[in-house]
């Protein structure tokens, strides 16, 4: 082992004494400098960002049955759309699915952090409000969660920005950022088979 | 040395190369045409998807892996100054690559294969296909054995002295595209094959998309690696100087083989299939990537300028008017280079997590790999083709005021096609869609980048026609004798003393990204494994 350790420190000893009798142009050896600290910030400002702003993409690694939303607790169709949950958090459960997202229609508050979780009953699909950070793949057997916020109210387009087969063009709806103030959680209706 | 069979060999890629060029250049023009909506007629979305798969696997695959072929067996015949090994082998190469083509282009022109070029899993298209495409990258391997072992011949013959520039290039870009390969090559053999023939009944669309990213990165570097041999071995020649840095060069391109392998995950960022640290990882890799086309930049610009005051180009930037931009590979490094800049800039958002947020799988996209994979690298295919031309068919150029002005009229199609294609991503349009239909007041906004968007490929179109006409009019001259023109490469402005065994030989960096591709895909393709995940059934489309 420490053989091989030693061999190991030889080959980079080797590495470095090669690597200084090649000639390198005092402007080049400038400019490499200026390269690399130009890369230098870019990665700076993403992993600072990403370390301690939490900006990071849609990364969840969770995994359901596509195949099987419906008989699931949490993607059965009572259960879609927006709710609010027990710590006041506003959480909006959408399918995807050939040729459009399910609930066609929700209401969501502006200026408020929402939760969205997408999931495919198909093939994979892909959703962005244009002009929002409100993007993601949804790839069938996986949970997507993305978290964001919209600033300002207004009616949005939903649109599936992956091919998704001859129709992915009609696959579309819309989505209502309401002032927050105007906003009300909505009451989680009972609409399964048994009576009330 | 002789080397009529090796001029053979690659003519016979070229030709298939450019033949499969024109043919989806003008698939391109109906694809505008077909999406702004202008012509009711054209309107069919059948037609569009299967238009839109053949097009991107005719100009990502086979124009791309046939040209590199043909360039790499004539710069190994005329670099090293020695026969091409196992010439039988190249030509069982060629012909299963394009008994490949053959095979998916069947299936493609059908509308049996309308999954775009990208596969998309768990949409599953005519077993034929993946069988074809298979073919080609075999076909390929063939290729990059061949070039790897003529590599080894060379350097056992001639032990301790430094391998030309273009031929380590050349090896470097083999043993880039095995390890690129491999990722696609596991997901087309273990996951598409069996699945299409219906041997397995379920697909993990996530292990896909991961084996497909492995891919998705170095295959640019694939295609883009003879761009920059050019750049670097063809380019301070025609235009009258001298290589600023051959040590340099080589680095450059030992760092693109490298790290263009363990960063595939930025194609990744918006999927939920992959965590957030590979994801930064991978980015942060992807970063590092740009330092080999910065150190290139650098190069090859001070390559031009040694040329420019050679020829009498006085103060700051005076050396620039006195380059030849007459001469065809000058004025394409000078587009190239160009395109390169804005390419380069847009690639930045890409890579950049929350900036790529925005503009993830909308028009912004395919705006940007045009111009930096149909701008800058065909651009360089096109001048390499006009100075090998001659040379392999023993004939003059047909005309060189023409080859001129295509290469012109190439860059202003390309500048006219993606910017607005750029601002059509930054209003929110996202790819991949036959025609517009959302009823939203949004897309108004549209309406004018798209009829740029006709105009800038119609212009592309035209310059396509005029390079293939050039070509066949060369190539239909009558021989003359007393033409002999051979392939000059350029020299070195400070010949090294000695070349260190690092920068001569591949062996070393073989190891390292054997290293890093087990850090960067060893867990995030094992999870798969180790999670319960589930599989999805076959889809049609």
């Amino acid at each position: 082992m420490q053989t091989e350790f030693s061999k190991g420190i030889n080959i980079i000893k080797d590495l470095c004494v090669q690597f200084n009798t090649i000639h390198i142009d005092p402007l080049e050896r400038k400019w490499i400098a200026i390269s690399l600290m130009i890369v230098g910030l870019f990665v700076g400002i993403i992993t600072i960002d990403a370390l301690f702003h939490g900006i990071n993409p849609p990364s969840k690694v969770e995994t359901i049955d596509s195949a099987s939303l419906h008989l699931s607790q949490e993607f059965a169709e009572d259960n879609l759309g927006v709710q609010v949950d027990d710590k006041g958090a506003v959480i909006i459960r959408m399918v995807a699915g050939r040729y459009s997202f399910f609930p066609k229609h929700v209401d969501v508050p502006a200026e408020t952090p929402l939760t969205f979780r997408w999931v495919s009953m198909d093939v994979l699909h892909g959703v962005h409000i244009p002009m929002t950070n409100m993007s993601t793949m949804i790839v069938p057997g996986y949970v997507a969660e993305i978290s964001t916020t919209f600033p300002k109210p207004g009616e949005y387009p939903l649109l599936c920005n992956e091919y998704c087969g001859l129709g992915h063009n009609h696959m579309w709806s819309n989505i209502s950022v309401i002032a927050k103030e105007d906003w009300h959680a909505p009451v989680k209706s009972h609409v399964k088979g048994e009576q009330q | 040395m002789n080397d009529a069979a090796e001029k053979k060999l690659a003519l016979s890629h070229f030709w298939v190369a450019f033949a499969a060029f024109i043919l989806a250049c003008f698939m391109g023009e109906y694809q505008v045409l077909e999406r702004s909506g202008f012509i009711p007629a054209l309107e069919s979305a059948p037609v569009y998807f299967a238009s839109v798969s053949t097009h991107g696997v005719l100009m990502a695959f086979v124009l791309t892996t046939f040209f590199i072929m043909g360039f790499g067996y004539m710069v190994a015949a005329a670099s090293l100054k020695q026969p091409v090994w196992n010439k039988p082998l190249a030509w069982i190469g060629f012909w299963v690559a394009l008994v490949g083509v053959v095979l998916a282009a069947i299936p493609l022109l059908t509308g049996k294969a309308s999954v775009l070029y990208t596969f998309y899993p768990p949409i599953v298209a005519h077993a034929a296909f993946y069988i074809g495409a298979t073919l080609l990258v075999v076909g390929s391997w063939v290729w990059c054995v061949i070039m790897l072992m003529t590599f080894n011949q060379w350097k056992k013959a001639n032990p301790g002295q430094t391998v030309p520039l273009a031929m380590f290039a050349t090896a470097a870009n083999a043993m880039l595209w095995l390890w690129a390969s491999a990722g696609v090559a596991l997901e087309v053999l273990f996951q598409l094959v069996p699945f299409s023939l219906g041997w397995i009944s379920t697909i993990d669309p996530g292990l896909a998309r991961t084996l497909f990213a492995w891919t998705l990165h170095p295959i640019v570097y694939f295609w883009l690696i003879p761009a920059y041999t050019a750049f670097y071995v063809f380019v301070p020649k025609q235009a009258g100087g001298y290589l600023f840095s051959d040590e340099m060069a080589r680095i450059a391109f030992i760092v693109l083989a490298v790290f263009a392998l363990p960063i595939g995950f930025h194609h990744l960022y918006m999927d939920p299939e992959q965590a957030q640290g590979w994801k930064l990882l991978h980015g942060i890799g992807t970063f590092v990537v740009a330092l080999p086309t910065l150190v290139t930049g650098f190069t090859v610009i001070a390559s031009l300028e040694i040329a420019g005051r050679l020829r009498g180009g006085k103060g700051l930037f005076g050396w620039i008017l006195s380059l030849p931009w007459d001469n065809t590979m000058v004025l394409a490094v000078i587009l190239s280079l160009l395109m390169l800049i804005f390419g380069g800039f847009g690639g930045i958002v890409n890579a950049s997590y929350a900036m790529n947020a925005m503009i993830h799988n909308t028009a912004w996209v395919p705006g940007h790999f045009h111009l930096i994979f149909g701008g800058t690298t065909i651009i360089m295919y096109f001048a390499i083709a006009y100075y090998l031309w001659p040379i392999l068919a023993g004939k003059p150029l047909f005309s060189k005021p023409m080859a001129l002005t295509q290469l012109w009229l190439w860059f202003i199609g390309m500048v006219i096609l993606t910017t607005p294609w750029h601002i059509l991503g930054l209003l929110g349009q996202p790819r991949r869609i036959s025609s517009v239909v959302y009823n939203n007041l949004l897309t108004l906004a549209w309406k004018p980048y798209e009829l740029a968007m006709i105009f800038g490929g119609l212009v592309l179109l035209g310059s396509a026609c005029l390079f293939i006409y050039n070509l066949v009019k060369t190539q239909l001259n009558p021989v003359s004798e007393d033409f002999a023109e051979t392939i000059e490469f350029a020299e070195q402005y400070h010949a090294p003393a000695s070349m260190p065994d690092y920068l001569n030989s591949l062996g070393l960096w073989n190891k390292v990204i054997a290293v890093l591709m087990a850090i960067s895909f060893g867990f995030p393709i094992l999870q798969f494994f180790f999670m319960k995940t589930f599989g999805s059934s076959a889809w049609g489309y």
